[in-house]
């Protein structure tokens, strides 16, 4: 069901909300709302057509900030309202803002079940590693001997990776890029928006307060470009300030190798295929720890779960007898009493 | 052990009670649906009770694996599916062992002398052949060879393999209970016709098995007579019979059409709830949108997110599903957004006896929820009123912008009973608070100054952008707000909000005397065993008692204390330790309350409430 009506032209400033951001000075939340508000205008969409939904925690204040439609709900269950938003009225441009804590422990379940489905709605994972809103606990994607105020001597329980954890439950789009880069982030997000199905984008998010440089050694403008490979579909996978690194496949393993090194040519690097189907190679991308990769990982468009309803449904319409209810409860085994 | 008499005349009964029972694979439900539909199109006022084991293939012959169904017909009104049994059919001992207290002394049993070997008689834990030990001499037992007969009566069909010949038998029980009840078998075989429509062995098979048995009971000199029981007086239209979970879920149909708007069915499995998705998801043609969650939190939250798109949310669930439901139930309560909600209550606390009736979810509807969260509650009492009080709960919901809750039971939801069909063009109109254009100002939570709903403003609205969220809201502006006074005056609001619906509901109404010694008080499922039972003790002579059952219970009627005060005696009756009584204390503190409660899993009998009441004046 698209709209036939002429979208309107925004800028940013339509998206942005009269309403005081009330996040902690310098955190990267700031960069993800504007590069949302920066974002939604090249989307094509109209304002009254776009929805935030969230769940609890410091991500989840970010419908507020938004001009838009948005409901801030509880914690945890922010799939799950934004899936009924997105059935109702398939037209809606629906957006989950969540963080790892909102998105993977409390709300794991719900989290891995959006993916398997493939409803054409989007998410953001605001993931710091750490707790914010309830001031410096350890998160499912806390590192083992991270210190924090619920493991004062080192956190004992290994973490998640959100973008294993992702693809584990079928993701078909899952971008991962870092919480000071608005440029990368803000066409991610429009092609997540364009994207038919569910997509991820796991936002590395520095918390000042609680948590803070926790992604320095990848996203820090010194050593990011030698630290981190950002994937391009179709392009070759090369890295480094020089672009002189780059990924080439080595047995069952992804493995660095330095262009013009050991008969290394450009020839050899591997090129990014995120809309391939078997999901192999982006695993490994994702499992990657030098260098990190960033960018769109997989892109693979399937069917939507709303596709498949509305075939079925329309196939139900046109053989049913039943075309008001009077109908089917006048149908079958009535009698009469005279 | 059988009698000899011999009646030439069918005896005219007003209202006879037959209990099929037999293995869990016997087609017991089968057997007694088709009999109920049969007496219903005969004109018999009816009430039904299907009684199956939690698993769901027991081994044959246990005693756990026994699966039941009860029907009581009546040429007079009929509310319950009643307690005793007139005519027991047992395909086997475990069925004879686990049913025979229900049975009157000197009524009638028939049982398949074929099951009766060795080995079941073991598994059924009997030490002696209760066909020969003389234990059954205070019944009427009839004992037919059922399955050999059932064979004999196949033996030139052709197409047939063992295990369909011996499935057969029932449809011979079936045959014999028609004879009995002068019943014509035109309705099952027409069945027979559609439901194996091109497996004509099939037809063939169970019709000459229906028949036979039929023959065999009119032949059968044994059987001491034939009983007739004369169509009922019901009011003039067209029926159906349903059970109480289709009713529900055509209730809601219908309010979706009745408002214009689209349904969406939040929902996880959960006995005894589960029909009601089944039946919903096969309506896809009226746009029914039901979506089977991971769990029954993502259940109510879908619903809550179709409701602030703009449909009729619905999320249906028993007992422990509404405990896990209850965080986000208070988040429709404090973004005011319409919301279904539906617990088909079973026996509690936890997983409890899922597959048995009780009512002890009331407090949890009522107050299952972290902080001041009031809620619309109320109950069917009937399996045909399940219709209204869905459709209730959906006008109820739309017109005042708040979660309801509706209670039903196990025992009226699985219960079937007559349904005098209504049309659409019949039920009363939905209005709903949807909003295009607004004012200068506008605010989410501009309300309806009669019954203070806010408005509905949904997402592809133009410029009615706007946020909502679980955080206290200004009053005026929607926005967050932590300020002390409008806390609590939001609080109030919420509240009055809710105490507000008493002017869209009915006064509460009362039965037989409508002042006296004793009211007797009951509330949703239980209206058939308190009416029946209030009705005898009335016809006994005991004019003085009236009766008085609440669908609506927050808030209540506004008439309630008006009743209560016309009595010398209330009693509270209730499938629970007492919750519905202890609201009542705490509203109505002026008067004096007895109660009667029973967790048993199992419904009110007749005898055990008329005991109590004569016990009263």
């Amino acid at each position: 069901m698209e709209t036939t009506t002429a979208v309107k032209k925004y800028t940013f400033k339509d998206f942005t909300s009269d309403q005081e951001v009330r996040w902690c000075p310098g955190c990267d939340d700031y960069v993800i709302l504007r590069s949302m508000q920066k974002a939604l205008p090249e989307m094509g969409v109209n304002k009254e057509d776009v929805v935030f939904i969230s769940g609890i925690g410091c991500s989840s204040r970010f419908p507020y900030y938004m001009s838009t439609y948005g409901m801030h709900t509880i914690h945890g269950r922010a799939p799950g309202i934004a899936s009924g938003v997105k059935l109702a009225n398939p037209n809606l441009s629906v957006w989950i803002m969540t963080g790892d804590g909102d998105s993977m422990a409390i709300g794991g379940n719900h989290f891995i079940h959006l993916l398997r489905r493939n409803i054409d709605l989007n998410m953001v994972v605001f993931n710091n590693e750490i707790y914010g809103l309830t001031k410096g606990q350890f998160s499912p994607t806390s590192l083992i001997g991270q210190k924090t105020k619920s493991s004062p001597y080192g956190n004992t329980q290994p973490p998640f990776s959100p973008g294993e954890l992702a693809l584990g439950a079928n993701a078909r789009f899952f971008a991962r890029i870092g919480g000071n880069n608005p440029k990368d982030m803000t066409q991610i997000f429009i092609d997540a928006h364009k994207f038919k199905g569910t997509s991820l984008i796991e936002v590395l998010q520095n918390c000042v307060i609680f948590n803070d440089g926790c992604f320095d050694d990848v996203t820090d403008k010194e050593v990011k470009e030698d630290k981190q490979i950002f994937l391009e579909d179709g392009k070759p996978m090369i890295f480094g300030k020089n672009r002189d690194k780059g990924l080439v496949l080595n047995k069952l393993k992804l493995e660095v190798v330095t262009i013009g090194e050991n008969g290394i040519t450009q020839e050899d690097i591997l090129v990014h295929n995120a809309k391939e189907e078997d999901k192999t190679l982006h695993q490994m991308l994702v499992r990657l720890e030098y260098p990190l990769a960033t960018g769109i990982i997989r892109s693979f468009t399937d069917v939507t779960l709303e596709e498949r309803d509305n075939a079925l449904t329309a196939q139900v319409k046109a053989s049913s007898k039943f075309k008001k209810t009077d109908d089917l409860f006048f149908s079958g085994e009535t009698y009469e009493v005279k | 052990m059988i009698t000899t008499k011999t009646i030439l005349q069918p005896e005219v009964l007003e209202a006879v009670v037959v209990r099929f029972v037999g293995d869990s694979g016997d087609g017991m439900q089968l057997t007694g649906t088709q009999f109920t539909d049969t007496s219903a199109m005969f004109g018999n006022d009816i009430a039904t009770f299907p009684n199956y084991p939690s698993e769901i293939r027991a081994p044959q012959g246990s005693l756990y694996g026994v699966s039941g169904f009860q029907v009581h017909i009546g040429s007079v009104e009929v509310s319950t599916p009643g307690d005793n049994v007139d005519l027991l059919v047992a395909m086997n001992p475990a069925a004879l062992k686990t049913n025979l207290y229900s049975v009157k002394p000197g009524h009638t049993i028939i049982v398949d002398t074929d099951s009766f070997t060795k080995k079941n008689l073991d598994k059924a834990e009997y030490k002696t052949n209760p066909l020969e030990d003389g234990s059954l001499e205070n019944y009427r037992v009839i004992q037919v060879d059922m399955t050999s007969m059932t064979k004999e009566a196949l033996k030139d069909v052709e197409g047939l393999d063992n295990k369909s010949i011996t499935r057969s038998k029932n449809m011979f029980s079936l045959g014999m209970v028609y004879w009995m009840y002068d019943r014509s078998l035109e309705h099952t075989v027409d069945f027979f016709n559609k439901k194996f429509k091109g497996k004509q062995h099939l037809i063939e098979a169970n019709t000459k098995v229906l028949n036979a048995g039929y023959y065999f009971a009119e032949t059968l000199e044994l059987i001491p007579n034939a009983y007739t029981i004369s169509p009922a007086k019901m009011a003039k239209g067209t029926y159906r019979i349903i059970g109480g979970n289709t009713a529900t879920a055509w209730g809601l149909l219908a309010a979706a059409e009745k408002s214009g708007l689209e349904l969406f069915l939040g929902s996880y499995p959960i006995t005894p709830a589960t029909d009601i998705l089944h039946e919903l998801v096969k309506h896809k043609h009226f746009g029914v949108k039901a979506f089977q969650a991971e769990d029954e939190i993502a259940g109510v939250t879908s619903a809550i997110g179709a409701a602030f798109a703009g449909d009729l949310a619905i999320t249906t669930t028993s007992g422990p599903g509404l405990a896990l439901k209850g965080e986000a139930i208070g988040l429709a309560m404090m973004v005011e957004l319409p919301l279904v909600v539906i617990n088909v209550q079973r026996g509690g606390p936890s997983t409890g006896l899922p597959t048995k009736t009780e009512q002890s979810d009331l407090l949890q509807a009522m107050y299952g929820r972290n902080g001041e969260s009031p809620v619309i509650v109320i109950a069917a009492s009937t399996p045909a009123n399940c219709f209204n009080f869905a459709y209730e709960a959906a006008r109820l919901a739309l017109e005042h912008m708040t979660p309801v809750i509706l209670l039903t039971d196990g025992y009226i939801a699985n219960g079937s009973a007559p349904w005098k069909i209504q049309s659409i063009a019949d039920m009363p109109a939905i209005k709903n608070h949807k909003v295009t254009k607004v004012k200068e100002n506008w605010s989410p939570y501009d309300r309806d100054e009669k019954t203070l709903a806010r408005n509905w403003p949904v997402p592809g609205t133009p410029g009615l952008e706007h946020r909502i969220g679980g955080l206290e809201k200004d009053r005026v502006t929607g926005n967050i707000s932590y300020e002390p006074k409008n806390h609590e005056e939001m609080t109030h609001i919420r509240a009055e909000k809710v105490r507000l619906v008493q002017n869209n509901i009915p006064d509460l109404k009362t039965e037989f005397a409508d002042s006296g010694d004793l009211l007797v008080i009951g509330w949703g499922g239980t209206y058939g065993s308190l009416h029946s039972a209030v009705k005898q003790i009335s016809d006994e002579g005991y004019k003085n008692i009236g009766f008085a059952h609440f669908n609506y219970i927050n808030p209540m009627p506004k008439n309630t204390e008006e009743i209560l005060s016309k009595y010398k005696k209330i009693i509270v009756c209730e499938l629970n330790a007492g919750q519905f009584v202890s609201i009542l204390k705490t509203r109505f503190s002026k008067f004096e309350f007895s109660q009667h409660n029973k967790i048993q899993g199992l419904p009110f009998s007749n005898d055990e409430l008329i005991q109590h009441f004569k016990q009263l004046v």
